[in-house]
């Protein structure tokens, strides 16, 4: 008997050790070298001397061009999020309780294809359509276009499975005790739906507060965000303490927000 | 009258979206194929633009980059992650749900940070820059959803057929091979292309570990737009997009996202 038991822990061990052992080395420890790197003064790297010091978080929250930056970020994550699940919730509506069979399933692919493809591409193609006569391109909104278009069919899909999950029989139900089309959404349809609205909140704002390649391509000058201030830290300033301690302020705002909400996340991502 | 307006309304509804969604793909696709530089009409068919890419060195060694890495990262992702998935789902253990959990970070932190926090440890340790590193980060960012895409299949089919099968005499190996793989293959294909993907359109964490002179496809592209205009650009990105979406529509033949429909 202890043979099998010692046999299982090790079949569990030589499963999962590969694949945890490259996440620990890709994404765990670095992360941890990020939140040390931002307590240093310099970049202890090529014999470098380095010093413990809060400034670079001393610094984010007395200076005024943090704040700024940190402001229009947060921003951005408002307007993108609430246009996207906008423009989504009756399109996933629609999808899930009016359209059937094969028709279905070929508009909702339709929808999440964009998703899934090249991010970098997709975004290049708005400077196309942004840019001459229009006018947009380099514009704080072109910004917004371009991120509400990257991530509507995320917004979609969450509202989608919310949706589509309601018994249709619970509604007719309701419309046959005398409810009406709109009570019956009110009182039903939406309250039931809101973790898929919830977890687009989460799934798109988060991702948004730290983009900078949108911004970057669309809003040139106008990219005036976190995600890019860390970028020009890492690739321009070389100031990597400084930006180490702005990811992780990044980082601490998207941990608390799944905390938040980790209930619901989990049962969305099943 | 309301029963009659309000389908058509739904399905135009529906086509608004769909045209903002392809509508700047279509565009670039056009001027991919338009003589004029500087996108001017009228609209002049013409290849020049795909025929300048084959004499663009820069744009075809890393497009051999970016292909290495994603072949490479689809192999090592859907082997580890499928064992993964069959070690998560097939024996119950104190910190399983831990270990589940520890697969939501690589998934929902920003890619950015991601990113410069992978430059930094990977600067740090000596690890350093380069095609290698790239493909650390991509078997990072593929694992998660090849272990949850193989997941959801090991959770659907519990394990009563392996039992079955052990049941009438078959070794674990035999059931293995015999009775779990045949079931998991579709999830599996659709992991492994799901890996491919997500590692051939990466660019964010790309950007932040290839060092000056090595670049994958889209870290190339990022600096030729951040240069200026070429059509070119325009060019090979109508190829990855043809690529990303074709991908996709095979992953779909495997994998129904967003559950049951």
């Amino acid at each position: 008997m202890e043979g099998a038991a010692v046999r299982r822990y090790r079949a569990i061990f030589a499963l999962t050790a590969p694949a945890y052992l490259w996440l620990a080395l890709t994404v765990f420890l670095p992360l941890s070298a990020m939140i040390y790197f931002s307590f240093l003064t310099q970049a202890p790297i090529g014999g470098r001397a380095a010093e413990w010091t809060l400034a670079h978080y001393v610094a984010f929250f007395t200076k005024e061009v943090y704040w700024r930056n940190a402001w229009r970020s947060f921003e951005l994550g408002l307007y993108v999020t609430a246009l996207c699940l906008l423009f989504a919730y009756p399109a996933a509506l629609i999808l899930a309780k009016h359209v059937k069979g094969r028709w279905r399933e070929a508009l909702f692919l339709l929808v999440i294809l964009p998703f899934w493809s090249n991010a970098l591409v997709r975004t290049f193609s708005w400077t196309m359509v942004l840019r001459g006569e229009v006018g947009l391109l380099f514009t704080y909104w072109a910004i917004v276009i371009g991120l509400v278009h990257a991530y509507l069919p995320y917004a979609i899909l969450t509202c989608y499975i919310s949706l589509q999950s309601i018994d249709d029989s619970l509604i007719e139900a309701a419309r046959s005790l005398g409810a009406s089309p709109l009570q019956a959404f009110l009182r039903l349809t939406l309250p039931l739906s809101t973790p898929g609205i919830l977890a687009g909140v989460i799934l798109i704002f988060v991702p948004v507060i730290g983009s900078f390649m949108e911004p970057r391509i669309l809003g040139g000058k106008n990219a005036i965000m976190l995600g890019p201030l860390i970028e020009n830290q890492f690739t321009a300033v070389f100031n990597w303490p400084l930006g180490a301690a702005l990811s992780f302020i990044i980082l601490a705002i998207v941990l608390l927000i799944l905390l938040a909400a980790s209930p619901f996340l989990r049962r969305q991502l099943q | 009258m309301a029963r009659l307006i309000a389908p058509v309304l739904a399905r135009l509804y529906l086509a608004v979206i769909l045209v903002f969604l392809y509508l700047p793909i279509a565009v670039m696709m056009t001027m991919a194929f338009n003589t004029s530089p500087l996108y001017e009409f009228p609209f002049e068919f013409n290849l020049i633009w795909f025929k300048a890419l084959f004499n663009n060195e820069r744009l075809l060694s890393s497009s051999l980059n970016s292909i290495i890495i994603a072949l490479a990262n689809t192999l090592i992702a859907t082997i580890l992650g499928t064992m993964a998935a069959l070690g998560l789902n097939r024996y119950e253990f104190r910190g399983r749900q831990l270990l589940e959990l520890l697969l939501l970070p690589p998934i929902t932190i920003p890619w950015l940070i991601i990113g410069v926090s992978m430059l930094i440890f990977f600067y740090w340790t000596g690890i350093g820059r380069g095609l290698h590193a790239i493909l650390l980060g991509h078997v990072a960012l593929s694992l998660p959803y090849v272990i949850i895409v193989v997941g959801t299949r090991l959770k659907t089919y519990g394990p009563t057929l392996e039992e079955a099968a052990a049941t009438l005499g078959a070794t674990p190996r035999q059931a293995f091979w015999r009775v779990t793989f045949p079931v998991l293959a579709p999830s599996i294909m659709a992991a492994a292309l799901f890996a491919f993907a997500v590692s051939f359109d990466q660019f964010v964490i790309s950007y932040f570990l290839a060092p000056p002179g090595i670049s994958t496809l889209p870290v190339e592209i990022y600096t030729s737009i951040r240069k200026g205009f070429t059509p070119e650009i325009n060019a090979i990105s109508t190829l990855i997009i043809l690529v990303s979406m074709g991908i996709m529509l095979l992953v779909a033949r495997y994998y129904r996202f967003g559950g049951e429909r």
